[in-house]
């Protein structure tokens, strides 16, 4: 009845080479600085990103393997305590870079930077953000706050904690103000990428998407935005004052000028417990357009979906004190601060709910991007769940500064962010260079990071409820086997990674050409080459529905999806007309 | 590009060579500058709030210091002020009006006078500042009056001074009593922050450094010079970084760049602008009008 057409654009996506890519449009090195085209600004997060990663990775492997014994396997005195407290100050200064890279370095840039970046402005039909220039700009502050992160450390390594608590990092030797300018500037790129993409969703979304009608992705973009604008500058005036305090010994923070430390744990964390949803809302995102592709079924509860990421974006903000419950907030707060963080586990359960009902009774694919959002549900829900254990105002008073916490926030922030980065990095992979991974490899890959993360988290938990505390370099031999298992853990994941290093890396010059619609996506970005030309589309896309699938069929002459003619509804036949 | 103005033909074209590729129509694009624009002041407003924030916290735990230490501030410059930002404000917005009717030489002329009244501004609160310094009412360490707002001599705080010093680590309270800790043994659960009987710092943190001459003068007043000073620094920064750009601004409608066709830069500044008078009218009675 219905025949096989090919898109609008032409059949020959796999065959011929197009003329022309974003990619090889303009080959000069500076065609890349001074790019304004928004599919290589996001190239370039995704490498800057992915190299901060590295570094992070680097150094959480010198953590665990320094906690491989009781009294240390790497930074250990030579006998005398005030040896031990010298090496150990190395120790501080390693998970301090760690922190501060994966939260300010990876984890809040990378989503946004890299993949909201390239895959945006394609998934609403547009030729680029609203602001070009500025985005730009985001980019060099984000690699500037970078740079002087790692100046920093060279000159004098922090040794503070990503926290940055007062009055300790007032009196601290160490290049305190470096670090926090490059995070202050850090801050700023993302405050203009939020507004920027803002922006870009109110005024540039073609005529017939609906807020409605725009891809799940692009919901959480905009909750995720909306964040970076209201909570960024708090934190961006807190290290102002962090700076000042040390330049100028101003005294807001410092008690023994007369001022308040714990001020600086309200400000720091107003902005730092919105961000921990800066990290998760678009990753979230990423799942909620994975999970109905590759379920070849319509996402379940639309509505929902949207509208819990404003709810998080919103609950959010009132949430923060829950990091202060044993620092000296009074019994009354405390009680509120524990019942609103109950209430902000509901959107994100919202979401959970919705994604299992999607792919209920659907004709699930497990493709590697499939895999990894599986991954990500279990994972993010354990981290979820650990977190309202920990919101619960009496278990936190015991569990509060163990490793306890250590293992809920590496759920959802390894778990959730990065495995929810990593299944959208492969899902647009193909689109983002034309080109194919090994898919068995991949699958293997994300079976062996999932045990990982397993294997160096969960022990982390226990030991955490056993009351082991977190940030020491030493610890009491009980503890051992748990912390022997983690670093295993921890070792089995670098395996993963390397081998994912490894067969990205290989697909770029030996893999397959990718087809225009590798899963059968119904987006828009799928409607135009891969690698998209330097224009994004070569004919206006029409928009439908996103989430609408029952007009792409698998067409193994091209390896991906193509679009058929839908049967009319009079049940009238259907000539192929294109 | 206000709806009331007909724009000529050759304006019309004006527009369209202003317009970038990615957007269809100049409305369109002058649209999505507004709204970044306004986000962007949303967020300058939230820098300042923490600050705000921090006022607010210290104005409630010490109300004696700010009723003391408002009486040092005049509240008549502060007034000045307020008026000086006001009238500026009135010929920024009339800047903008001339340059959407294209009125070129009365755009440069309520620029120019935009920028004069943003450098009265400065003027008036840098003679501030500099008898702050002399006075030395001053934040931290650096706070040391020899009259208090009463005219009355006070004795120069001396309590605050030996906290100034930041331990280094090889002299650190924390080190030391390591040291002599050493021989407890292995597992020393000890952190380098001392405890608060003895204060951060390692020095006793005794806060009375108030004199005993002027009986009125409460702890800790340095903290609301603290604030004073970043409050109103920050909003000068703001208004330096505004005569810049209106400078900018004069300089292209000098060149005859602006009219009816193509304003956007001068209405966001505009909205700018709007924004650091709007923070004036909230420290000057916040920071003066305390009593
Ligand atoms: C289901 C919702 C969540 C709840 C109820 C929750 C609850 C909590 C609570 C109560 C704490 C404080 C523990 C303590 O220090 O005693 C905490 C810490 C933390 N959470 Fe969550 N959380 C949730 C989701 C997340 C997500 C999605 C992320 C990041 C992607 C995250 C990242 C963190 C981090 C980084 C910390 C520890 C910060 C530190 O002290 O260094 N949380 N969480
Ligand atoms: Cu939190």
């Amino acid at each position: 009845m219905t025949t096989i057409t090919g898109n609008t654009m032409g059949h020959t996506p796999a065959v011929a080479a197009k003329p022309d890519n974003y990619l090889t449009h303009g080959k000069t090195i500076g065609s890349w600085l001074f790019t304004l085209d928004h599919k290589r600004i996001g190239i370039m997060y995704l490498i800057t990103a992915l190299l901060a990663f590295f570094i992070g990775g680097m150094l959480a492997e010198v953590i665990r393997t320094q906690l491989l014994v009781p009294q240390g396997l790497i930074f250990h005195g030579t006998g005398s305590v005030a040896s031990s407290y010298a090496a150990y100050r190395y120790y501080n200064q390693v998970f301090t870079l760690h922190g501060i890279i994966m939260v300010f370095l990876v984890l809040i840039p990378i989503i946004p930077g890299a993949l909201g970046n390239f895959a945006m402005p394609l998934m609403l039909g547009a030729k680029d953000v609203a602001f070009p220039k500025l985005n730009l700009i985001s980019y060099y502050l984000y690699l500037v706050g970078a740079i002087l992160a790692i100046v920093s450390t060279v000159l004098g390594a922090v040794d503070t904690g990503w926290t940055f608590y007062t009055p300790f990092s007032i009196q601290t030797e160490s290049y305190v103000v470096v670090m926090v300018l490059g995070i202050f500037l850090v801050g700023f790129s993302s405050i203009f990428t939020g507004i920027n993409f803002m922006v870009t969703i109110h005024k540039l979304r073609p005529p017939g998407m609906s807020w409605f009608r725009m891809p799940l992705f692009l919901w959480a973009i905009y909750s995720t935005s909306l964040i970076q604008v209201a909570a960024t500058p708090v934190v961006g005036i807190t290290f102002v004052l962090l700076m000042m305090e040390r330049v100028m010994g101003i005294g807001i923070f410092n008690p023994a000028l007369g001022g308040n430390p714990v001020l600086f744990q309200e400000f720091f964390w107003f902005y730092s417990h919105p961000a921990v949803y800066i990290m998760i809302l678009p990753a979230m995102g990423i799942v909620s357009e994975i999970i109905p592709t590759f379920s070849r079924k319509h996402i379940f509860g639309y509505e929902f979906i949207a509208l819990s990421s404003l709810a998080i974006a919103l609950i959010g903000f009132l949430v923060w004190g829950h990091h202060i419950f044993v620092n000296g907030q009074s019994a009354e707060l405390d009680a509120v601060f524990s019942f609103l963080t109950f209430i902000v586990a509901v959107p994100s359960a919202i979401k959970v709910w919705n994604w299992l009902a999607t792919m209920y009774k659907g004709a699930i694919v497990l493709k590697t991007p499939m895999l990894y959002v599986l991954s990500f549900i279990v994972l993010f829900t354990i981290g979820g769940l650990t977190g309202v254990v920990l919101g619960a105002l009496s278990e936190d008073v015991v569990l509060h500064d163990t490793y306890f916490v250590v293992g809920h926030f590496h759920y959802v922030m390894m778990g959730g962010t990065l495995i929810g980065f990593i299944a959208g990095m492969h899902y647009w992979w193909p689109k983002m260079f034309g080109r194919m991974y090994n898919e068995r490899i991949a699958q293997w890959t994300c079976v062996v990071l999932f045990i990982g993360i397993n294997l160096t988290f969960f022990p982390q938990l226990v030991v955490g409820a056993e009351g082991m505390p977190r940030r020491y370099a030493s610890y009491l031999p009980v503890y051992q086997p748990y912390m022997i298992a983690s670093t295993i853990g921890a070792y089995i994941q670098l395996v993963a990674f390397l081998s994912m290093a490894g067969y990205l890396m290989h697909s770029l010059f030996y893999g397959k050409k990718a087809p225009m619609n590798p899963w059968g996506g119904g987006s828009l970005e799928w409607e135009t080459a891969s690698p998209p030309p330097h224009d994004n589309f070569e004919t206006t896309p029409s928009v439908g529905d996103p989430y609408d699938y029952s007009d792409l069929v698998f067409d193994p002459a091209v390896n991906g999806y193509v679009h058929i003619e839908k049967p009319v509804e009079s049940l009238a036949p259907v000539t192929a007309t294109h | 590009m206000s709806e009331a103005i007909a724009i000529n033909p050759t304006e019309e074209q004006v527009a369209r060579d202003h317009l970038a590729h990615h957007f269809d129509t100049p409305q369109q694009q002058f649209d999505a500058g507004t709204l970044g624009m306004w986000m962007f002041l949303a967020t300058e407003m939230l820098l300042f709030s923490g600050l705000f924030c921090a006022y607010a916290e210290f104005r409630a735990t010490h109300p004696d210091v700010f009723r003391y230490a408002g009486q040092y501030l005049d509240p008549v410059s502060g007034l000045i002020n307020a008026l000086i930002l006001l009238t500026s404000g009135l010929t920024m917005a009339l800047a903008v009006r001339f340059a959407q009717t294209g009125k070129r030489f009365a755009l440069s002329l309520c620029l120019a006078l935009t920028m004069l009244g943003g450098v009265g501004f400065l003027a008036i609160h840098a003679k501030e500042y500099f008898d702050n310094g002399q006075a030395k009412l001053l934040w931290g360490t650096h706070y040391a009056p020899s009259v208090g707002p009463n005219g009355k001599p006070v004795a120069p705080v001396t309590g605050l001074t030996a906290l100034v010093a930041r331990p280094k680590p090889a002299a650190s309270p924390g080190w030391q009593s390591l040291k002599s800790l050493g021989k407890a043994g292995f597992v020393v659960s000890h952190s380098a922050i001392m405890p608060a009987s003895v204060g951060p710092s390692g020095v006793a943190a005794s806060q009375k450094p108030a004199a005993a001459e002027n009986p009125f003068q409460p702890a800790n007043v340095q903290v609301f010079f603290g604030i004073y000073f970043l409050m109103t620094g920050l909003h000068s920064l703001h208004v330096i970084i505004g005569i810049i750009v209106i400078g900018w601004l004069l300089i292209r409608s000098l060149r005859g760049e602006f009219g009816p066709g193509y304003n956007a830069p001068v209405v966001y500044v505009g909205m700018y602008w709007g924004v650091v008078d709007m923070v004036w009218m909230f420290l000057f009675p916040l920071l003066y009008l305390i009593h």
